[in-house]
Order: C-alpha cells, then sequence, then structure tokens
C-alpha cells in the first residue's frame, strides 16, 4: 500500500466556528493553496502573476502552500485546492481540509469538475490500473475522479484548465473589498465576438463555447482552437439552445458532441435535447 | 550510537508527493526509500479511444511545469506515427516556446526552491522582505519567460496554438522584436543571478552515475527540441524510436512513478547535469563563459551541480532564444496551413524538457484513434538513482557526524537538486530518535 501521510493535515479544532465566516475588520486574510490528483497547474497559475505577486503578499499572509514554502499553519481563512478527488487519500484529505478552511475554493477544472482525470471513469478500474501497473496494480488504489462538491459543500469555484489568472485576481479584490464575487452567466461566445474572432464553426470545427462559462476571454478560439468547455457548462437553457440551434444548423453529432464535453469532466446528468 | 529514522512527508513533487524514510541502525542503513505517494493518474489508458490530434492537448495535462514539455514529445510522437513532417518555421517557432519553458522552469527552480536552503529559510515568501530585490528579478525574470510562451502558444501552462501538424496562431513580428529587446535587456539580471548562484555553496558529493540524454546527431545543437539517446557510459547512439532499449521500466510497490534502469547500470540519471554531461561541447558561447569562469567542468557527478547546470541552461536558452527570434524575424513569419496525416500507425517522440529526458509513444488505429500508449516520464527515471545517491550520502553525513536535523537537510536538498517536478517542498522533515 502507498504510505498514507497523516500527519500532513491534522484536524483543527475549529468545529466551533461557522464554515466561511467574515474576515474580522482589518486583519490580515490567512491564504493557503493545496493540490489533489491534478497537475498542479493552477497553483503554478497564482505563481505566474508575476507583476502582481509581491502586491497580492502585501496584503494577504500565505500559511500554507506545500509547492512554493516549507511553513505550514493549519488556522486558514480562505483555502484554495486544485486537483480531482481520485483516491481515498484524497477524499479524507478533503474532508480535512473543509475543517481547517473557513472559506473553501475550488480552483481548476480537475476541483471544479473533476477534469481530464474524469476521462478514466467511462474504463472499467481493472482495466486502467492493469493497463498501466500491470501485476502490481493492487499497490495503487484509485477511485473513480470526481470533483470536490462531490464530497464537501465548496464555497467558491474557479473553473478552467488551468484557472484565469485574472479572474483569480478578480477574486482577491472582491475578498479584500468585502465584495460578493460572482462568475460570468453568458457563454464564451459573448468574449469570442468581442474579440472579432472568426467563429469556429465557420471553419469546420466542433466548438463548445455556445454552452461553456465565460470569463476566459475566449482564449483558445482567439489562438485558433475550438473551445473545450473547460470552464464548464454555463447553464441549462445554454445546453438546450445549443441542441437547437448549433447542431442542426452545422450538422454536427451528437456523440462527436458529448465526446469533447466529456474531455474536461463537463458532461451534466442533463443530456442534450 | 542511536538508532536514527528519518521520515520526510511529502518531501518533494514528482508528477505530486514524495516521502523520504530512511532508519539507521548502528551506523548502518537498515531501511531507505523515496516513497511516490502521488495519486496514480492513468493517463496512457484513458487516452485510448481518443483521436490522435487530441494526445498533445490531453497529456500536456500531466504537469502544469513542463506542460510545453509534453505537448512537444506527444506532438512528435504523433507526427511520426502520421507521416507528418513540420516546416522549417513550425520547428523555429516550437523550438522558441521550448526555450520559455526552460527558462521559467529553471528560473522557479534556482530562485524559489533552491535559493531558500542556501540563504537559510523557508520559502520565498520571507526573502520578499529581506531581499526584495532578488525576489523581484526572480519574477521579472520568470515573466519574461512567460511571455515568450504566450506569444507563439498563447500561454506558457498548457498551450493553446501548438498542436499536431503545425501552429494555429502566429506571432506578430512586433511581438518578437518587443520580447528579443527584453531577452537583451535580462542580459544584465542573468548575470546578477550567475552572480548569486556561484556564491552559493555546492555540497561535496560525488558517485559514479550513468547520465542519460539525446544528443543531435543531425547539427551541432545543444539537444533540446531534438537528438538520439546517449549516455556517459555509452556514446553511440540510439534512436528514439528505440527508447525501449535504453530504458527499461519496473514498478514498485512504493512507488506510484515507475522506475527506470538502463542496459549499463541499475540506476541513472537525466536532467540538466545529464545534458550538460554530454552536450557541453555545444552550449552556447556564453554558456561556455559562464562555465570556465565557475570552473565547472564535464564529466561531474555531483548530483548536487544540477542546480549549475541549470544555471548554465539559463544563459544558454536566454541567448539561443534570441538567435531564433532573429532568424524568424530575418525569414519573416507567415500563416502556413497544418500538415495533415499521411498514415496511422506508431510514433514515438521525445524532448529534452526541463527535468531530463521525456518519452510519449502511441500506436494509432486505422480511424486515427490512439489504441495504445506509454510515456516515460523524467522524475521517473531519476527516482532509483536519487534513492542510490541517497544510499552514497548517508553514511558520509554519518562519517562527518552531521546532526540528525542537518542529515535530513542534506537528503531533502539532494532531493532538491533534481528539481522532482515544481516544487513544493522546502523543509519539513521530521528525524525521530529512537
Amino acid at each position: 500500500m502507498i504510505p498514507v501521510f497523516d500527519t500532513s493535515c491534522p484536524v483543527a479544532g475549529r468545529s466551533g466556528e461557522p464554515v466561511g465566516a467574515k474576515l474580522a475588520a482589518g486583519t490580515r486574510p490567512r491564504i493557503a493553496i493545496f493540490s489533489l490528483t491534478g497537475c498542479e497547474g493552477c497553483s503554478l497559475a497564482i505563481l505566474e502573476l508575476e507583476n502582481e505577486l509581491l502586491d497580492v503578499l502585501g496584503a494577504v499572509d500565505i500559511v500554507n502552500f506545500r509547492e512554493g514554502m516549507s511553513e505550514r499553519d493549519w488556522n486558514i481563512d480562505i483555502g484554495f485546492v486544485d486537483g480531482a478527488v481520485s483516491t481515498p487519500h484524497d477524499e479524507a484529505q478533503l474532508r480535512r481540509l473543509r475543517e481547517c478552511c473557513k472559506t473553501l475554493v475550488a480552483i481548476g477544472s480537475c476541483a471544479c469538475l473533476g477534469g481530464v482525470n474524469t476521462l478514466k471513469n467511462a474504463q472499467p478500474q481493472n482495466e486502467y490500473r492493469g493497463y498501466v501497473y500491470g501485476e502490481a496494480a493492487r499497490h495503487f488504489p484509485t477511485a473513480d475522479a470526481r470533483p470536490l462538491s462531490a464530497f464537501v459543500p465548496i464555497d467558491h469555484e474557479l473553473p478552467g484548465c488551468p484557472l484565469v489568472r485574472e479572474e483569480f485576481l478578480r477574486f482577491v479584490k472582491c475578498l479584500l473589498g468585502g465584495r460578493p464575487f460572482r462568475l460570468p452567466s453568458y457563454p464564451v461566445c459573448v468574449e469570442c465576438k468581442r474579440r472579432g474572432n472568426l467563429c469556429s464553426y465557420e471553419r469546420g470545427q466542433i466548438c463548445l463555447g455556445p454552452l461553456t462559462r465565460g470569463g476566459c476571454d475566449a482564449i483558445c478560439p482567439s489562438y485558433g482552437r475550438a473551445c473545450d468547455g473547460c470552464r464548464g457548462v454555463v447553464s441549462n437553457e445554454a445546453l438546450k439552445a445549443f441542441g437547437r440551434n448549433m447542431r442542426t444548423q452545422y450538422d454536427v453529432s451528437l456523440s462527436d458532441v458529448l465526446e469533447r464535453l466529456r474531455l474536461f469532466g463537463a458532461f451534466q446528468e442533463s443530456a442534450l435535447p | 550510537m542511536s538508532n536514527i529514522t528519518i521520515d520526510v512527508k511529502e518531501v518533494t513533487r514528482v508528477e505530486g508527493h514524495g516521502n523520504i524514510s530512511v532508519r539507521l541502525s548502528d551506523g548502518e542503513i537498515t531501511h531507505l526509500e523515496l516513497a511516490i505517494v502521488e495519486s496514480p493518474r492513468f493517463f496512457e489508458s484513458f487516452i485510448r479511444g481518443r483521436l490522435y490530434s487530441e494526445a498533445p492537448h490531453i497529456t500536456c495535462r500531466i504537469c502544469g511545469i513542463c506542460s510545453v514539455g509534453h505537448t512537444t514529445a506527444a506532438t512528435k510522437a504523433i507526427e511520426a506515427a502520421c507521416g507528418i513532417v513540420p516546416s522549417a518555421q513550425t520547428v523555429k517557432l516550437r523550438k522558441l516556446i521550448f526555450m520559455g519553458e526552460q527558462l521559467q522552469s529553471h528560473v522557479l527552480h534556482l530562485y524559489f526552491l533552491a535559493a531558500p536552503d542556501f540563504l537559510g529559510v523557508g520559502s520565498v515568501v520571507p526573502l520578499a522582505r529581506t531581499h526584495p530585490d532578488v525576489v523581484r528579478r526572480a519574477l521579472r525574470m520568470k515573466r519574461l519567460a512567460n511571455d515568450l510562451c504566450q506569444i507563439v502558444g498563447g500561454r506558457h501552462i498548457h498551450p493553446i496554438a501548438y498542436q499536431v501538424g503545425g501552429f494555429t496562431h502566429f506571432p506578430t513580428s512586433a511581438e518578437l522584436r518587443g520580447i528579443k529587446s527584453r531577452l537583451e535587456e535580462a542580459r544584465a539580471d542573468l548575470r546578477e543571478t550567475v552572480e548569486l548562484f556561484a556564491a552559493l555553496p555546492v555540497p561535496d558529493m560525488t558517485r559514479d552515475t550513468e547520465y542519460v540524454s539525446l544528443r543531435s546527431m543531425r547539427d551541432d545543437e545543444y539537444a533540446f527540441y531534438d537528438g538520439e539517446i546517449v549516455s556517459t557510459r555509452d556514446p553511440s547512439p540510439t534512436r528514439v524510436a528505440d527508447y525501449r532499449l535504453r530504458v527499461l521500466e519496473g514498478v514498485r510497490p512504493h512507488s506510484s512513478a515507475k522506475h527506470c534502469h538502463s542496459p549499463h547500470a541499475p540506476t541513472y540519471a537525466v536532467g540538466a547535469l545529464a545534458r550538460f554531461n554530454n552536450n557541453h561541447d555545444r552550449l552556447h558561447p556564453r554558456a561556455r563563459e559562464v562555465a570556465a569562469r565557475l570552473g565547472f567542468q564535464a564529466p561531474c557527478s555531483n548530483p548536487f551541480h544540477n542546480n549549475t547546470a541549470q544555471l548554465l541552461e539559463v544563459v544558454h536558452c536566454l541567448e539561443t532564444a534570441i538567435e531564433l527570434i532573429d532568424e524568424l524575424l530575418t525569414a519573416g513569419v507567415r500563416v502556413e496551413p497544418r500538415e495533415r496525416p499521411r498514415h496511422f500507425g506508431r510514433g514515438v517522440g521525445a524532448a529534452e524538457v526541463p527535468r531530463g529526458v521525456l518519452f510519449h509513444e502511441y500506436t494509432l488505429d486505422d480511424r486515427g484513434r490512439i489504441s495504445d500508449a506509454n510515456l516515460i516520464i523524467p522524475t521517473g527515471q531519476n527516482l532509483a538513482n536519487i534513492e542510490a545517491d541517497m544510499r552514497c550520502l548517508t553514511p558520509t553525513m554519518l562519517r562527518d557526524g552531521l546532526t540528525p536535523e542537518a542529515m535530513t537537510q542534506r537528503l531533502e536538498m539532494l532531493v532538491r537538486a533534481y528539481d522532482p517536478c515544481i516544487s513544493c517542498a522546502t523543509h519539513f522533515m521530521d528525524v525521530k530518535w529512537e
């Protein structure tokens, strides 16, 4: 068995305090960043805010960030978590983080949707474990990959593969200013049109922009790749309209659309009409 | 002498989480392992059935730091499987974004992960207060490297325009000129960087090691994007397509990353030091100047000097990026259509990503869907070698009378010198006296 690092995240005695409690006036928020199953690209994306990082560090205290520092504290106001839950250990770790963090924020497609990890869910477990590890597969416990919200309540989600740095900054500013934070409620197409891109469908591509949550400034279509839905489905209405309009107008097969939707786990129970 | 137990939880990322554990009884090692407790990802399995063109797009999600590296190895493997030969401009653009990733990754490792060890702090956070100029310089260099990746690929983490057959977006001359002048200005930052790291003491250690890397047989480039497999024990080149002759894989129960050995040694090392040992004659003259000034010579088998080799590569990559931009500007960047597959078969692709040589292998069915995949990650290749180094280092530390705390820190520095995927780690080892 893979050893489980029990001491890495002690259950802090914080159960008496309400989850997501507002910051006390005048205090610096105590921030932490954690990773479960994923590429840690979202944690890295935060480090890629090079021009703003020193300002952010001037306004908050980073108290726990395994990737970048040795100091580790478990009294946490806001915990950011990237990666999906895909092992029993991930699940135990996440439940402890929920206890330690007053506000828990899922960052990136893996944490918000399950991400590319969910592609394995379509295969029988014995098959994918055996394919990679052969006879030794029994040493490596795993489970279907799921988003954080399948296990514990999540206060905010910042989706995207990787997360959108500007959106993370906007979240931090809302946090410091005590303002509410909301994700855009319109699809990627809105931003794509504003950038003046030729529609991917006119180039013969299947694009999930019409049903995917905006906020990425349509970065993929702007660099020549159709949207893969990494920020999740924006609304059931968009999903239905997509089925009505785009699929019929551009003669796109449902199976091709579903294959694209599965890439980042954006596929939801409410199937396309 | 009492028994000593060293347990390091989550020492450092190897595609994630790793633990060190060492047991010493009367000066003898009774147990030693670098356990890899990262959640297994199963990319090789779940990518089966997906379309050939998605391979780079999906597998770059293995690693946020060397995302361009995975994109490169996967793209080259798929192109080999499809009979695609990319255009000269495509190859230049790929090499350019590759230089950006090397720079960003090495700067991150040297400044954010390695330097705190030498400056006696837990992380870069206290350095922001005590050494603000150093931190600003590191951030400035990292920003530049990321901006370089952005104008070519759309972004550094999970590039967009870098696709099978070619690019889907092209940098403008103005963007290239802008980055070039910033790269030229960054030479001042580079000099400061060399001064800083040249002054830091490198722990002494030597262990006869096989160093494996690519070496170009086609031209005299320092191999990053292309080359054939060579090593310090066997310099005769092996084609990348035959990588299984040189890289032999096995599974260990304590590691979700597979261990590797070679036909010549039970363990071997990949990474910046391996590249330096095999290709030092091809470093950019400015990087060779720095090597001469530091008195750093090949062959070097002190694993702690991987940091020094990274430092030389930072110089090399910055100068190479400037030259590549000059070539692109001279030729003029044209909008080119992507090359289409001619057939579907089996292909292997390799690239020297920041942490060492990376292999991707795919087999495609007759509809262009992936039926088999095998990926060999640099850190996986280094794991057994790191354990061998730990076995070699531990008795010398005992002989030198190091305290358990100092031993723990030295072992962590050793693991960190290999730069096993980003990061994490700084100092959180517990040493128990029994």
